[in-house]
């Protein structure tokens, strides 16, 4: 197991976000987490990668207890994370937003390497030809590969994807995809977090499901689609069904 | 590539270097007067830039540095006997220190939280060395005309105190461009483009912000120390001058927050600017209204200063504006 988490809980206030979260991903793996909107998926990313601290619980980290670490130490130990909305660092360029995951990620490259990681890694998803450009000038979609490509480039061991392919059209979902593989075929292992549901159940080998904070259900795709609870989870929500059903 | 390696990592550095020696060779004592004025506003636009430019905060306090440290500074060569080169670096020191102490407390706010911390530390300043013994409380401390003649008289003393000022803006100006290009600096500028994203990404945001809040005081310290030796005496009304904070931070804003040359380019240019209107009766009342309302048109309309404008406009120039 590469992650382990262990009885999470997190609080906001009275919102009781999760609820005794517990699961492991091998690694290797591709770990899909699906859930309604609210469920808790993207707080359960920040308490994996030290935005804050769980209420209770743990997350074991190759072996290693990371709970309540600040964020840039886990990114150090090599976890990264794509967000669910993009956040380029708008006046530095394309190239320098992914020097900054590979100068201070997992490898803590020095500037020259960095540079050279950012090229190969943009190459990747797709930016080669924008490196020069200010991360502030290009499109969603661009964005999008931005995030992941930073990500990348901090050469992570673990990699968090929130919803990396929404507002994406299909080709550029495909596309997304197929770069995905590709990361896990580099010995990536990658949790992902996504509401485009073929999408999910096409490439995780195995997937989650989160609702109101609780982990409802596991296993591998055909047998969490087919889950009378996950499919009561989603009835509360009819386009999150059709989703599920696959449309 | 080496950032020095560039031609824009040269040019200010160049300039800077070829001016100072002008003078010195010139020898002349208005220009030398005038030119001092001027550096001392490089000095202190180039070194709030590293916290403002590449970090993102946004300080009025930047003057405390100047005035802290050159108080202690000038309290090591009046009342200690130390010599100006020691003593000044002494001057620098605590203003470094100091940096990194209030860092710990303040650093953690952000936004207009933290720049309005900055105001309340310059008031705490004043008021702290007002009622301060050692340092003369509200009038002061003066050097006795005898410790001139250690420098060979009050003369040559002054151009002593030139030479030191103009090295130390040439020492602010390589280690803003060194920030600039070097990995740390990287950090910096993620850090001022999105904090929260910077630390997913591993930058240790609470170390980084701190090493450039005390670089960006450790130079103030020393040239507030060459200023009051220059005059002679130190007392909190000219060492804790809020304006002179704002007038940097117009200086940044002109020139291009960010870059190396912008913030030297603005205090040159804002400094000229100031001096003309200081002569015309009608602006002189009303010169630090001005400073604002220039403040105000350079965020509304040229928000990235002209240094940041040139390298927008025409993108060639990039390599040479740095
Ligand atoms: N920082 C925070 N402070 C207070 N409440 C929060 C915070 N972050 C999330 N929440 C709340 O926690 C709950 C879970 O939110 P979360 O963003 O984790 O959901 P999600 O599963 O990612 O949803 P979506 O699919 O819409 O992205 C929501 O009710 C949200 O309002
Ligand atoms: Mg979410």
């Amino acid at each position: 197991m590469i992650l382990e988490v262990h009885h999470i809980t997190k609080r906001f206030g009275g919102l009781q976000a999760l609820t005794d979260v517990s699961f492991g991903l091998k690694e290797g793996e591709i770990l899909g987490l699906i859930g309604p909107n609210g469920a808790g998926k993207t707080t359960l990313f920040n308490v994996l990668n030290g935005v804050f601290p769980p209420n209770r619980g743990q997350v074991i980290f190759r072996g290693e207890d990371i709970t309540g670490l600040p964020p840039y130490e886990v990114a150090r130990r090599g976890i990264a994370r794509a967000y669910q909305v993009v956040r380029p660092l708008n006046e530095l360029t394309v190239r320098e937003n992914v020097m900054v995951g590979a100068c201070y990620g997992r490898e803590a490259l020095p500037l020259a390497q960095a540079a050279r990681v950012a090229d190969e890694v943009l190459a990747t998803v797709g930016l080669a030809g924008r490196a020069e450009q200010l991360a502030g000038s290009l499109n969603v979609a661009q964005k999008k590969r931005l995030e992941m490509a930073r990500a990348l480039g901090s050469r992570p061991y673990l990699l968090l994807l929130d919803e990396v392919l929404a507002g994406l059209n299909p080709s550029e979902i495909a596309a997304m995809l197929d770069t995905i593989r590709a990361i896990r075929e580099g010995g990536v292992t990658i949790l992902m977090i996504e509401h485009v549901m073929q999408a999910v159940m096409s490439v995780s080998d195995r997937v989650i499901v989160l609702d109101y904070g609780q982990l409802i259900a596991e296993g591998s795709p055909e047998e969490v689609v087919n889950n009378p609870q996950v499919i009561e989870a989603y009835l509360g929500d009819p386009q999150m069904t059709a989703r599920l059903m696959g449309e | 590539m080496r950032p020095w390696a560039r031609l824009g990592f040269w040019l200010p550095l160049g300039a800077v270097f070829v001016w100072g020696l002008v003078v010195l060779l010139l020898r002349e004592d208005t220009l030398r007067e005038t030119t001092f004025t001027l550096m001392m506003f490089v000095g202190m636009a180039s070194s709030l830039n590293i916290l403002l430019g590449y970090t993102g905060y946004v300080s009025f306090g930047h003057i405390v540095f100047f005035g802290l440290g050159g108080y202690f500074g000038f309290y090591l060569l009046s009342q200690q006997g130390l010599w100006l080169l020691p003593a000044a670096v002494g001057g620098g020191i605590l203003s470094g220190v100091l940096a990194g102490l209030l860092g710990l407390a303040v650093l953690r706010l952000r936004g207009a939280y933290f720049a309005l911390a900055t105001i309340g530390i310059n008031e705490a300043a004043r008021a702290f060395v007002s009622n301060f013994g050692p340092f003369g409380g509200a009038t002061g401390l003066f050097v006795n005309f005898q410790a001139y003649q250690a420098y060979g008289g009050a003369g040559p003393a002054l151009w002593t105190t030139f030479m030191y000022l103009w090295l130390v803006t040439l020492a602010v100006l390589l280690v803003s461009a060194l920030v600039q290009g070097s990995r740390f600096g990287l950090g910096l500028m993620a850090i001022r483009e999105d904090e929260d994203a910077a630390m997913v990404m591993g930058v240790a945001a609470p170390r980084a912000k701190t090493i450039a809040f005390m670089l960006s005081a450790f130079f103030p310290g020393i040239i507030g120390t060459l200023y009051f030796f220059k005059n002679g005496n130190v007392e909190p009304g000219d060492a804790f001058q809020l304006h002179m904070s704002i007038e940097a931070l117009v200086m940044i804003m002109l020139g291009g927050q960010g870059t190396v040359v912008g913030p030297a380019l603005g205090a040159v240019v804002y400094q000229g600017l100031r001096g003309y209107l200081l002569t015309s009766p009608l602006f002189k009342s009303l010169h630090l209204a001005m400073a604002g309302l220039f403040l105000l048109l350079i965020v509304l309309f040229v928000p990235a200063g002209a240094v940041g404008w040139l390298r927008h406009r025409f993108p060639r120039l990039r390599k040479v504006l740095t």
